[in-house]
């Protein structure tokens, strides 16, 4: 016997209002990205425990491919950074705004 | 309370602590090393629940691959300090209005949502072959449609990352 569904639920929903946070809040891009992964491992607990709960393989089945779209958007997030950081030599969005708004 | 729920607990604690340390430190490498803790967790949360197999992939992609990845960007970009509040005014009040609404709805749905979710889990495995076998017969489709994604994205990222032709000294 472990725990009820709803406090491995509790602990998904905690991880992704901090990844929430941090990606709206964060005034790096980097830390952006960094949210947005915190917010998809989130989602991958939720469908392990859920997949624990109806003793079907699916939520495991559904965790594989959240972890390859968490790599695909982890790639091509930082190959956005990298060039953003080309383009205006910082990863502050603000000064991407700026530079867009002059150019 | 059994061995597995103070597991489950500690490991959440784990878990909840790394991740809120990561995201609040200033320098980038410091946060990659903090998460790469949260990610461990993780992994160990898993395998208690019962996913073994996801629980070393947690461990190679997550910890492993992007981790390193985001490693490889800080060191690349010559990071200089951003000034002022770590977390700007005009960006938190939209967070916090969010992050008020999204806790209200949770502990309304914990209060007064369906209380089938109070059942304690029964702990099981899926043994890493009976996953894959399950995987393969019933998901071989979404499983090529995502290794498609996987090249979509890396052709994507090696053309976004290219240097541009008419190659200009970035700004410092």
């Amino acid at each position: 016997m472990i725990v009820p569904y709803s406090h491995v639920l509790a602990l998904s929903g905690l991880l992704f209002l901090i990844g929430m946070v941090t990606t709206v809040a964060r005034r790096n891009l980097i830390m952006v990205v960094l949210g947005l992964e915190v917010m998809l491992n989130a989602a991958a607990v939720a469908f392990v425990g859920a997949s624990l709960r109806w003793e079907l393989l699916d939520g495991q089945a559904l965790v594989i491919f959240i972890i390859a779209v968490a790599a695909t958007e982890v790639s091509v997030g930082l190959a956005l950074v990298v060039a953003a950081y080309r383009k205006t030599g910082s990863v502050d969005p603000e000064q991407l705004e700026e530079t867009e708004a002059s150019a | 309370m059994t061995v597995l729920s103070l597991l489950f607990y500690l490991l959440a604690l784990l878990i909840v602590a790394s991740t809120g340390i990561a995201v609040t430190r200033r320098n980038l490498a410091h946060a990659v090393v903090y998460l790469v803790i949260s990610f461990f967790g993780t992994a160990m949360l898993f395998y208690l629940l019962g996913a073994p197999l996801l629980a070393a992939l947690e461990v190679i992609i997550y910890a492993g691959a992007i981790m390193i990845l985001f490693l490889f960007i800080v060191m690349m970009i010559r990071l200089e300090r951003i000034e002022g509040p770590l977390f700007p005014r005009r960006q938190m009040v939209p967070a916090l209005v969010a992050a008020a609404v999204y806790l209200g709805a949770g502990i309304l749905l914990m209060a007064y949502g369906d209380p089938a979710g109070n059942a304690r889990l029964a702990s099981a495995s899926a043994s890493p072959a009976e996953f894959g076998r399950f995987l393969f017969n019933r998901h071989w489709l979404a499983i090529e449609i995502a290794s498609l994604l996987l090249l979509v994205a890396l052709v994507g990222a090696l053309h976004i990352g290219r240097e541009p032709a008419d190659a200009e000294e970035p700004q410092p």
